[in-house]
């Protein structure tokens, strides 16, 4: 494999999924679709034909089932791998997560680990029509016992998702929908950081932007933007939504002691919410302004002609970092 | 890795349809008289597997008993008896291998102790503890499943994935009536038909779910029927006659070990007791309706048929009892001890490692309670 190579994030996964397929014979992929038509976005495309329909292979129509299956599997020493086709449509396979697939661990004080990847394609921005295009991951956050995570790059899409594999613990993988086809240099022999780790993907000090998956290419077009304009914007990418890096997070914010959360989601109960309060409570005498958020609005996802009113945009970040009380300090 | 093709060959090409009905009338070997009833294509099973499953019964009724008396006593926070469904519990797991899996639900801890986990530990769900007390994976028991039907696709996982590496495991997956309504139910059936995977879904019909009777679960002619839908052969048995779940069951788990797919069984019963302690039938039967059942004891009939062939005498009638009371005293020591708690559990099995939050919050408990120790 060359060193560096331009491919896109559905690329990068599929080749996670590839490589861990090879790596393992306990790892098996099913879900929707996923079989000889490779994923309605293609993600896994070829892996039924490379590896057989024992390893990757189409159920039947219904995620609960899917979830509750691959809870089994895992349960006798397998390492499924499972796809929920859409967000939304995840939601039939919520009693499996919530109270199974999250708690088996807990209920048998270790003796069962549940070691599987529930993919979901996830979030807008694509001019999906209704239930394509939901935010979902607050609900998933708030469960304990699942991991949460959100790349938002090719290299670090392969990296986290061969890392969730390899958990003991059930991950929750959100793939932003919207960056699966956008090409960028990734050289995936590299090592990515954990899960549970944040990363600064743009230094700056005047203010830091915290997001997460989709909301991170944004964040980093703003920042880019602010810095035409002589204002020096950090991004930090979380990538782990569940476990939270308070560690980065916080160092991040105290040496800028200001800050915008950035998330597609409703912001009402929210992970920006989250994010907020953790870093107010321990970083309160850093601060020069109240941190704010730019998020989705408190609605069902929009239709296509108007998901630009509610995105998170460049032009909303920037109209919220001016508000940070520059007068101050 | 051995991988096994064939369990991606659909069932459904080669199936006649009438061959996936149940029979009309539930299969009954011996009447509640305790007479043998001649079937065609199912034969008495051998006389030393109805006294195994006697011997069985007698310590799965002393079990039920005795469990109910510990609520009482305040030694268990709730107790789902089984106190008349004693056959379906104890011969589905005399028909399984030591390689077979369980799927017991909360009113199957009958079921877990015949299976040979100490009954101490397969109470620690209903004493009020947070986990399920004995090991899955050493006793192939899956632990207690309280919401409905869940658990169903669990099973067909862990027989996928036995079936995949080609290891002969059979999985019984045990849910009551009310379960079948669940769309779990229907997914678990579905799945298994599809993959063709060893399981046997066990349901033990016992006419109610808590206070709703059967009728307003289903208006198919039985649960038997469902089966048919996937493809999956359904079967009724008399679910207090142990010979008759015994060869019903048997040939269930011979086929699935054939590789010949998942079957439906359900077994006519009877919830005799109350749903928990916490319920009152009262409100919704009245004592006729549960009278008749009380002479289809299944324990009475197995011990009827058995003294009329010479099977068992009072000697070996009293050993059972002895073995059961020894169970019973087992009950009584193991849950009249308080098992220590410590707050450290609460994080520990959260993941396998603690998150750094999970970390802190275990700090400020260990600290609150070192205040609390000073003081």
């Amino acid at each position: 494999m060359m060193p560096a190579e331009k491919l896109t994030m559905a690329a990068a996964l599929n080749r996670a999924m590839r490589d861990a397929l090879r790596a393992d014979p306990a790892v098996v992929v099913f879900g929707e679709d996923v079989g000889p038509l490779g994923g309605v976005f293609r993600v896994t495309d070829g892996l039924t034909a490379e590896f057989g329909d024992q390893r990757c292979f189409d159920t039947p129509l219904a995620e609960s089932g899917i979830l509750g299956m691959a809870i089994g599997m895992a349960m006798n020493g397998m390492r499924p791998v499972v796809e929920m086709q859409f967000d939304a449509f995840a939601y039939p396979a919520f009693e499996q997560l919530v109270s199974h697939a999250a708690k088996m661990r807990n209920r048998t004080r270790g003796r069962l680990e549940v070691p599987l990847v529930i993919r979901v394609p996830y979030a807008g921005g694509i001019g999906g029509v209704e239930h394509h295009c939901d935010s979902s991951e607050a609900y998933y956050a708030h469960t304990p016992g699942l991991h949460v995570v959100a790349p938002s790059d090719p290299a670090d899409a392969y990296g986290l998702l061969r890392k969730a594999i390899e958990s003991a613990d059930p991950v929750v993988f959100l793939e932003p929908k919207k960056l699966y086809f956008s090409k960028a240099e990734a050289d995936l022999t590299a090592p990515v950081p954990p899960i549970g780790k944040a990363v600064i993907r743009r230094p700056g000090t005047d203010a830091t932007l915290i997001a997460y998956g989709p909301a991170v290419p944004i964040a980093l077009e703003a920042a880019e933007a602010a810095a035409q304009e002589g204002r020096s914007l950090q991004v930090v990418d979380l990538r782990s939504i569940v476990p939270f890096d308070d560690e980065t997070v916080c160092a991040a914010v105290r040496s800028t002691g200001r800050a915008v959360v950035v998330a597609e989601a409703a912001g009402f109960a929210s992970v920006s919410s989250e994010v907020v309060a953790r870093v107010t409570e321990r970083c309160f005498h850093s601060l020069h302004a109240p941190i704010r958020r730019v998020t989705g609005f408190d609605i069902p996802y929009p239709p296509p002609k108007l998901e630009h009113v509610h995105l998170p945009s460049v032009d909303r970040i920037l109209d919220t970092v001016d508000e940070l009380q520059w007068e101050y300090a | 890795m051995v991988i096994v093709w064939q369990a991606f060959q659909n069932p459904c090409m080669t199936r006649d349809a009438a061959l996936l009905l149940p029979s009309t009338e539930p299969v009954t070997l011996i009447d509640p008289d305790g007479h043998p009833v001649p079937h065609v294509g199912h034969d008495l099973p051998d006389p030393q597997a109805l006294v195994g499953a006697y011997a069985a019964l007698i310590s799965a009724r002393r079990f039920n008993d005795q469990a109910n008396a510990l609520v009482r006593q305040g030694r268990l926070a709730v107790y789902p008896s089984s106190h008349g469904q004693e056959a379906c519990q104890v011969t589905c797991v005399q028909v399984l291998d030591d390689g077979d899996w369980l799927f017991p639900t909360y009113r199957d801890s009958a079921a877990i102790v015949a299976r040979g986990v100490d009954p101490v530990q397969a109470l620690t769900l209903l004493r009020g503890d947070w986990h399920s007390g004995y090991d899955p994976h050493a006793t192939r028991v899956a632990p207690q499943a309280t919401p409905l039907a869940t658990h169903l696709l669990h099973a067909v996982g862990v027989a996928h994935a036995a079936r995949l590496r080609g290891e002969p495991t059979v999985v019984m997956a045990l849910c009551g009536d009310g379960a079948t309504s669940e769309g779990d139910f229907h997914e678990a059936l579905n799945f298994a038909a599809v993959f063709r995977t060893p399981v046997i879904f066990f349901i033990q019909n016992n006419e109610y779910a808590i206070s709703v009777p059967l009728a307003r679960q289903t208006a198919a002619p039985s649960l038997a029927h469902k089966g048919i839908g996937y493809g999956v052969p359904g079967e009724r048995v008399d679910g207090n006659d142990v010979a008759a779940l015994l060869t019903v069951l048997g040939a269930a788990v011979a086929r699935a070990r054939a590789g010949e797919g998942p079957q439906l069984v359900e077994a006519h019963t009877y919830r005799v007791q109350a749903h928990t302690n916490a319920d009152d039938p009262g409100r919704y039967r009245s004592a006729d309706e549960v009278t008749p059942w009380l002479a289809r004891d299944p324990i009475l009939r197995l011990e009827t048929h058995l003294r009329g062939r010479g099977l068992l005498d009072d000697q070996t009638s009293s050993g059972y009892a002895e073995q059961a009371d020894q169970l019973a005293a087992r009950m009584r020591a193991g849950l009249g001890e308080d098992t220590p708690s410590d707050y450290r559990d609460l994080f520990a099995h959260v993941y396998a490692e603690p998150t750094p939050q999970l970390r802190e919050q275990q700090a400020l408990v260990a600290d609150e309670l070192s205040r609390e120790e000073a003081r």
